[in-house]
């Protein structure tokens, strides 16, 4: 009977499955708030790596406080970056970031 | 050197530098010198005046034979040659140039005078100064170089000189062509002397006189270079003193005015080649010197038959110089050292003379110069005629004048030559030439100054000339006069000039030599009651031979007892001792007849000269022609180098330029390939260089958007590339 056994693999697969979905997400979308979430997603793919080191056992407990700093730095990343995408609609009515082009001209 | 000797070269220096202090004073402030014509004349009277002591003090007080200052002019040290190339020049007074110092300036000074009168009021009177000065410069430079290339140096001061004063009126066609033909006349022998001189430093390595004779004496010299060395040199005294084939400048030079004429060419700068022979005598071979005695005695001949035949008063003078200078030459040739030289100082004092009077003739005729139209001139120019005839019967060498006393040496030593070597011809034509001499001079007198006036408008015009210009001829001519050279008037041996000008030893190796001058025989004079003071010759001479001589002989060598008078002498003095009597009468005897023969001619007109003239036509026609030198040299030097020239401009204008004209065509067509190559390889390589930038700009320029999610995608396929490229496979 073939049994299901998880390992490394599956996380670091997982992992770049989300981080391909994150890229994506931050290529394609027009809305800013949108290219906000593929960040997210590429840094927990990032996560998902740290803390799947940890458990198999290569980098002690680095992997999980490296993990929780990224956490916190993505709740501090993503308030900033909500501020920032909230003042670009109050000053151009719009979060599509391929209209954002002053410095352009 | 003792302190009397340098003061006597300081001096020497002064007496050089003078005129050409006066020639730079008068060139660049002639304007603002008053009197600069004084001027001048006085600075020259000064040098006379040093050379005076000069003279003195080195012939009569000092006994050293030789005051010489040398200096190292060039010293490059070692330069490829073993010896190195080192230059010394200097000056030097030995008794020649002393006495030469004194003719020069003398002559100079007088020259200067009479200047005053005669080109007053000309164009160009304070250059016509300056120039002299700048001649009597150069002639003591010549008269003072202790050694060869300076001597050279003021050689070709001199020639430059002599053109500019010929050509004085320049703008007179045949003045300036008189100038021209002076100077290319005189390159000619100049090449020569030039290339003698080349021979002489590149074998000896030194210019100096008494180097270059120590190094022939030594042995350094081979016998060809010494052969040749000599007779190129006497190529430049062959051209400077118009010596045969080079005498055809010296009677046109006659363009030039007539003081010119007496101080550069009657009096110093001809007698400049007779001054070279006499500085390297030591050094001629006994061939040399036979070719200069012919040299010489062909010159006076040819010079005096064309005297004969002039009609203008300056160019009878003119050939009578040529014939002079032959004179001294052949002087030289024969072995008569010292009576060349005597007669280069007499001729000096009366040739000039000569020249001064014909200037105050052609003054007083209002620059008339042909004899045919004087006559009569006596009773109007008395002083000027007094002149003329003392200088006249100095240049014919009747007793009691100079010319007397130098001109019987110099016969006599050619009559002694004749003796010893058995060649007569010298000697004969050289007496014949004294009958033409004074022929000439006696119908230039006659023609002048005797009879009827032939032209009366210019007789009536005519009067003695002032005083600056009758002194110099009262000077000049009691310098003619024999007491100034000579106590007794007839005996040359005795005057100071051939005492202190003593033939100097040959340096030439002793078989190139004559050997009548290097047998040594012993005179032996015995005073003994029963010989009667007999005198008898005996040969003990160097080579143990002396010819026929040794049978006259009555006393043996081996018999000298006390009280007997021995004298070691040459067979050519002992011979000059033989003829000197006999000679002197002949000579006086042609000169009578020459006199006399004038006088028939032209004052009694015993024997009518056109007649005369026609029956004798051909040899006239001939003689009046100067021999046609003048259309022979046209016909083959001047017309060979013409056309020699025109082959040289055939080939120039068709090869040289056609190589010339080639090279350019050839230097266009690559110009024009390479041109073509520039436009289109190099053009197009930076045009495409440029095109190609452009485009890559172009294409690139695509994909800078200046959004933030076209350069992720960027940076990820970069970061897949370069994940695919590093990948470990």
């Amino acid at each position: 009977m073939m049994t299901l056994h998880v390992g490394l693999y599956h996380f670091l697969i997982v992992s770049a499955m989300l981080f391909a979905l994150g890229i994506y997400g931050v290529i394609t979308r027009k809305n800013a708030i949108m290219v906000l979430m593929g960040i997210e997603l590429i840094l927990n793919s990032a996560n998902i790596n740290f803390i799947a080191f940890t458990r198999f056992g290569l980098m002690n407990l680095t992997g999980q406080v490296v993990a929780i700093f990224v956490i916190i730095l993505a709740a501090a990343e993503a308030a900033i970056l909500l501020a920032i995408v909230l003042n670009v609609f109050q000053q151009l009515n719009t979060v599509n970031v391929d209209e954002v082009d002053k410095l352009k001209n | 050197m003792s302190p009397i000797e340098s003061t006597l070269i300081n001096l020497a220096l002064a007496v050089l530098l003078l005129p050409l202090a006066g020639f730079a004073m008068l060139i660049f402030f002639g304007k603002a010198i008053p009197r600069r014509d004084l001027f001048e004349t006085g600075i020259m009277f000064v040098a006379l005046g040093l050379s005076i002591f000069i003279m003195i003090e080195k012939v009569f007080v000092l006994s050293v034979p030789r005051i010489d200052m040398t200096i190292r002019w060039i010293d490059l040290g070692l330069l490829g040659s073993t010896q190195g190339f080192v230059l010394d020049v200097g000056i030097a007074i030995d008794n020649l140039s002393a006495i030469m110092l004194v003719v020069v300036t003398l002559i100079s000074a007088l020259v200067h005078m009479f200047s005053l009168g005669y080109m007053k009021g000309d164009v160009r009177y304070s250059r016509y100064y300056a120039y002299l000065g700048l001649f009597s410069f150069s002639m003591l430079g010549i008269v003072l170089s202790n050694n060869i290339l300076m001597m050279y140096i003021f050689w070709e001061l001199v020639g430059i000189c002599s053109y500019l004063l010929i050509g004085h009126w320049y703008e007179k066609k045949s003045a300036a062509d008189a100038g021209k033909k002076a100077f290319i006349v005189n390159r000619v022998g100049d090449v020569g002397f030039f290339i003698g001189i080349m021979i002489l430093f590149t074998q000896l390595h030194t210019v100096l006189f008494k180097g270059i004779f120590s190094g022939i004496a030594d042995g350094q010299l081979s016998d060809a270079w010494l052969t040749a060395a000599g007779i190129l040199i006497f190529c430049g005294a062959v051209g400077k003193s118009a010596q045969f084939p080079l005498h055809v400048w010296l009677p046109d030079a006659m363009e030039g005015p007539t003081p010119v004429s007496a101080l550069i060419h009657a009096a110093t700068m001809v007698a400049a080649g007779v001054y070279l022979v006499a500085r390297v005598y030591p050094m001629f071979t006994g061939d040399a010197l036979t070719v200069i005695a012919y040299i010489g005695v062909i010159t006076a001949f040819i010079s005096a038959t064309i005297a004969i035949t002039q009609n203008d008063i300056k160019k009878v003078l003119a050939y009578s110089t040529i014939s002079q200078l032959g004179y001294m030459i052949m002087g030289l040739g024969v072995g008569a050292y010292s009576a060349g030289f005597f007669h280069l100082v007499t001729h000096a004092a009366f040739k000039a003379g000569l020249f001064l009077g014909a200037g105050s003739v052609i003054y007083a005729m209002h620059h008339e110069q042909d004899m045919r139209q004087m006559g009569g001139l006596r009773k109007k120019m008395p002083i000027t005629y007094w002149c003329f005839v003392i200088f006249s019967l100095s240049i014919a060498g009747i007793p009691f004048t100079s010319g007397f006393l130098s001109k019987d040496s110099i016969l006599a030593g050619a009559f002694a030559y004749g003796r010893l070597s058995g060649n007569y011809l010298i000697p004969i034509v050289a007496y014949a030439v004294v009958f033409l001499t004074a022929m000439y001079m006696f119908r230039l007198i006659i023609m002048t100054f005797h009879g009827e006036p032939r032209d009366q408008h210019k007789f009536e015009h005519a009067k003695e000339s002032p005083a600056v210009m009758t002194i110099p001829l009262i000077v000049l001519a009691s310098l003619s006069l024999f007491f100034f050279y000579s106590l007794n008037p007839f005996d040359p041996e005795k005057g100071w000039i051939p005492q202190a000008v003593e033939r100097p030893e040959s340096v030439a190796p002793g078989w190139q030599q004559r050997t009548w001058d290097i047998i040594k025989i012993q005179e032996i004079t015995r005073l003994h009651p029963n010989l009667g003071g007999s005198s008898a010759v005996t040969g003990q001479g160097e080579t143990g031979s002396t010819g026929q001589l040794q049978a006259n002989n009555n006393v043996s060598p081996f018999e000298v007892q006390p009280g007997d008078i021995v004298n070691n002498t040459t067979p050519y003095e002992i011979i000059l001792g033989e003829v000197r009597y006999p000679g002197l009468e002949l000579s006086l005897s042609m000169a009578v007849m020459g006199i006399l023969a004038a006088f028939v001619i032209y004052q009694w007109k015993k024997i009518d000269a056109g007649k005369l003239k026609e029956s004798v036509k051909p040899v006239y026609t001939f003689l009046s022609n100067k021999w046609y030198f003048d259309e022979l040299y046209g016909a083959t030097v001047v017309g060979g180098t013409v056309a020699f020239s025109r082959m040289l401009a055939w080939f120039d204008n068709n090869v040289i330029d056609g190589i010339v004209n080639g090279a350019a065509t050839v230097t266009r067509l690559g110009s024009s390939l390479s041109g073509w190559f520039d436009n289109n390889v190099v053009d197009g390589l930076v045009n495409f260089s440029a095109w190609f930038t452009g485009l890559l700009g172009r294409e690139t320029r695509r994909i800078q958007t200046g959004k933030v999610q076209t350069y992720i995608v960027f940076a990820l396929l970069g970061a897949i590339i370069i994940f695919f490229a590093f990948r470990q496979f």
